[in-house]
């Protein structure tokens, strides 16, 4: 139910009160409410849960804390485990 | 795609795994929250990675499996009337209360998002249009902007049936048991992605159990039960983010700021649990025009749960499915007894659904 899938924000507009995006996931766009990221600009990737981005992924955050696993896979002994 | 796949990662998945051993001189006892999270350590076979000494026990973050069923029949009852257009999420269609919503006749349709629920009150201004409004703190804000939508256009045909529930409260009620076995959690991702974890730091403090914010791919839970088996093995208890690249300490403040314009924190009923006070939401009196329970008025419906089912245990932490006489046989995701198994989310089913991973059939 909680369910959130990362994508790439395309292109935004304001739409009435809301801000509207076109979002890719993969091989499709979605229309993707950014109320409740307003810092969001396009090329930005977003988690969108039912049709609402509820926030912006760090890419610095991600690739940081992504190579310190990189480094533990190459650390780590090459055992099968338990 | 990007931010998904490279969490799925075999080969930094077995480092965690061989890292965790290494760590582990005892038993541990660790609980994910949220049902999204359980799925994947099910569906991964994680459980099958770990060493003997760390047992994962499964939380009552399934929206859908928490939902009474008492508000399950209202929402038969209410789509079943003349004129009503009832919209819900998928899974929700599917639990059976007395029968299932689906099968209970009416005009019913599914949404992916709830502002599509306001959109078809739009554009049908001679039928009442009423959405069911489940979820936790991830969807509310979802929620919250169809009813602001709906009172700022002034539709009069649109309302919502609610039954919103929040995570610390369960939480609290967990770690304030005599019995309590969990000695560290995993918070659910995208709950704090709204919420920020304030309220978790605040949990980890009072209880003194250590909790890490997790995401919900493979490689995301074994970084989260490394960092718990840290924390445990060196006695530390404090609030670590394992999600940092989409969780922020503050969340999502406009987000919490609609939240807090249409719902105010009511005591709620969790199906399988019971009454836990302060832990949902309903809508402020200034939306009570929206509120479905009051539009269709709520009459008492009471439903008898089978005295048979252990899903309270289950979600506490308590037990495993396998440890219940009905699992899998009494109980299936087709014939549910309980609210651990009406959803793919919920612990029963999950286990029912990928039982090939050590789990004894």
């Amino acid at each position: 139910m909680c369910l959130a899938v990362p994508g790439k924000v395309l292109e935004a507009e304001n739409v009435g009160i809301s801000r509207i995006a076109k979002v890719q996931f993969g091989g499709i766009t979605r229309q993707v409410y950014l109320d409740f990221v307003p810092e969001v600009e396009p090329g930005d990737y977003v988690l969108v849960h039912v049709g609402f981005a509820i926030s912006r992924v760090e890419p610095e955050e991600a690739e940081r804390t992504y190579e310190l696993l990189r480094q533990l896979e190459v650390e780590m002994p090459d055992e099968e485990p338990r | 795609m990007k931010y998904l796949d490279e969490y799925r990662d075999a080969g930094i998945a077995r480092a965690l795994a061989t890292r965790i051993k290494g760590r582990v001189t005892r038993p541990w006892t660790l609980m994910e929250i949220c049902g999204g999270q359980t799925h994947t350590i099910m569906r991964y076979g994680l459980p099958e990675l770990l060493p003997p000494e760390i047992e994962l026990v499964h939380g009552p973050g399934c929206p859908v499996c928490v939902t009474p069923l008492e508000i399950v029949d209202r929402a038969i009852e209410i789509a079943s009337r003349p004129g009503v257009i009832f919209v819900s999420y998928g899974d929700m269609l599917r639990v059976p209360g007395s029968r299932t919503v689906k099968a209970g006749g009416g005009d019913i349709r599914i949404a992916y998002s709830p502002v599509e629920a306001v959109k078809i009150a739009r554009e049908n201004p001679g039928r009442a249009v009423v959405f069911f409004g489940i979820g936790f703190e991830t969807t509310a804000p979802a929620n919250a902007m169809a009813v602001w939508q709906a009172s700022r256009e002034g539709l009069t045909n649109f309302s919502m049936l609610i039954s919103h529930v929040l995570v610390p409260p369960a939480m609290r009620l967990i770690l304030g048991s005599p019995v309590n076995r969990v000695q560290g959690f995993i918070a659910p991702g995208h709950v704090c992605a709204v919420m920020g974890y304030q309220e978790y730091e605040a949990l980890s403090a009072e209880f003194r159990v250590p909790i890490v914010v997790g995401g919900f791919e493979p490689v995301d839970l074994l970084e989260s039960i490394a960092m718990l088996v840290d924390q445990l093995e060196d006695g530390r208890a404090g609030l670590e983010n394992q999600y940092s690249r989409s969780v922020t300490r503050t969340g999502s403040a406009t987000a919490r700021k609609l939240m807090d314009e249409v719902f105010e924190v009511s005591d709620r009923q969790w199906r399988g649990i019971g009454p836990i006070a302060g832990s949902g939401y309903k809508l402020r009196e200034a939306y009570a025009a929206f509120d479905a329970e009051r539009v269709f008025g709520a009459g008492e419906i009471h439903v008898e749960e089978p005295a048979e089912c252990i899903a309270a245990l289950v979600m506490q932490g308590l037990k495993k499915p396998v440890d219940c006489p009905a699992f899998g046989t009494r109980c299936t995701p087709e014939k549910p007894l309980g609210a651990s198994m009406v959803s793919s989310e919920g612990a029963c089913a999950a286990y029912y659904a990928y039982r090939r991973h050590g789990v004894p059939a």
